[in-house]
């Protein structure tokens, strides 16, 4: 049985001071998909069936390669800072959210690092 | 984790059956949720056979009724049986509400009467609302100012400034919609839910009240406002009709606007 006064508990540590740059940034990232989405999507089906060295000569292009990597850089922070949401929201031991929260942050860093390497790789 | 199964000792068993008195023809079950501290049991669920042609209205009157003439052990809150107090706050048929506001012939067939969802229940209908009380403390709600108060009037506000509280003041802090949030569900230690996020946008819109930025500064925080995920259950669940997503909505506005 805690003794703590209820008014205790809820005020805890106190306001973080942060939570509206994460709000923001998942906004900014959403909108930014959106077109970048329906572009990948509409490249990805005229595509279909194109051999290899037509991608990669599409892949090539500036333009092209500049989407991609915004795609990749949009996406990936976006999948972060949901990521992020899901877990602290369902992952309430402080060791498991620590390991889990390190992980994404991570992850989508060596994915979002690899993938933009590998579009400059083709491209350049 | 979040626990998809409910513990051992919270699963809820098939309880007792009460029977309408002999000649009763009109009849409505309502099943109920039963636990008693006292008795170490599981709780239960208990049909009572009502006799619709002697009962008021509501969902309250046959939970009055079932008290009164059936089975006076049945525990619940309630006071002005008129959508003012809150106290009566329950889960009926699935959806939170009041049961003094909510007829018996909303729902074909049976009802089956809830407590307030993932409330820690005190006894059979009564949830504990210490922290939801204390959420509400945290947010100080009360008019703050630095200005000194005129010394022959009331502080005064304009017809159009008074309005930005319609839809806010009439919250009865019944809880139906922070107990119907799913993100106040698995954070209500840190979230500080629809229900006193609705509040606190009510002080932070009052044209009087000089304490806006400590305000937000109370509320930018991860858990306390930005678990709201706009899932709206919180709109659909306010017996007054009100919305506190939307409330949310122009506090995490508030919060953007400030920072450029």
């Amino acid at each position: 049985m805690s003794l703590r006064t209820p008014i205790s508990k809820v005020r805890g540590q106190g306001s973080a001071g942060s939570g509206t740059h994460h709000f923001w940034m998942q906004r900014v990232t959403a909108v930014a998909l959106i077109p970048l989405v329906i572009w990948f999507l509409y490249a990805l089906l005229s595509h279909m069936g194109g051999s290899r060295d037509e991608v990669i000569a599409w892949v090539s292009q500036p333009i092209v390669a500049v989407a991609f990597v915004l795609l990749l850089g949009a996406g990936l922070y976006h999948l972060k800072l949901g990521l992020q949401v899901v877990i602290e929201d369902y992952v309430h031991g402080e060791g498991m959210k620590l390991v889990s929260q390190l992980a994404v942050t991570l992850v989508t860093a060596a994915v979002g690092v690899a993938s933009v390497f590998a579009v400059l790789k083709i491209a350049l | 984790m979040a626990e998809f199964r409910l513990p051992k000792n919270s699963r809820v068993k098939k309880g007792k059956a009460f029977k309408a008195p002999k000649g009763a023809t009109n009849t409505k079950t309502i099943s109920v949720y039963r636990w008693d501290p006292d008795d170490g049991e599981n709780p239960r669920m208990d049909s009572y056979e009502v006799d619709l042609d002697s009962c008021g209205p509501m969902v309250l009157d046959a939970l009055i009724k079932i008290k009164n003439e059936m089975d006076s052990t049945l525990t619940f809150r309630r006071s002005c049986r008129e959508g003012v107090c809150g106290s009566c706050a329950m889960n009926i048929d699935g959806k939170n509400g009041l049961a003094c506001t909510t007829g018996l012939d909303e729902t074909k067939g049976d009802i089956g009467v809830n407590p307030l969802p993932h409330m820690e229940i005190i006894k059979d209908l009564v949830p504990d609302m210490t922290n939801f009380y204390a959420q509400y403390a945290s947010i100080e709600p009360w008019l703050k100012t630095k200005s000194v108060a005129p010394p022959d009037s009331e502080r005064l506000q304009s017809h159009e400034d008074r309005a930005k509280l319609d839809g806010l003041y009439e919250c009865i802090l019944c809880a139906c919609c922070s107990t119907s949030c799913p993100s106040y569900w698995w954070n209500e230690d840190r979230y500080l839910g629809p229900a006193v996020l609705l509040q606190a946008y009510r002080w932070l819109v009052d044209s009087r009240d000089e304490y806006a930025g400590e305000r937000l500064d109370q509320l930018e925080d991860p858990f306390r406002l930005y678990r709201c995920h706009t899932i709206m259950n919180c709109a659909q669940a306010c017996p007054k009709g009100l919305n506190p997503a939307k409330a949310i909505a122009e506090v995490k506005k508030m919060m953007v606007e400030r920072q450029g």
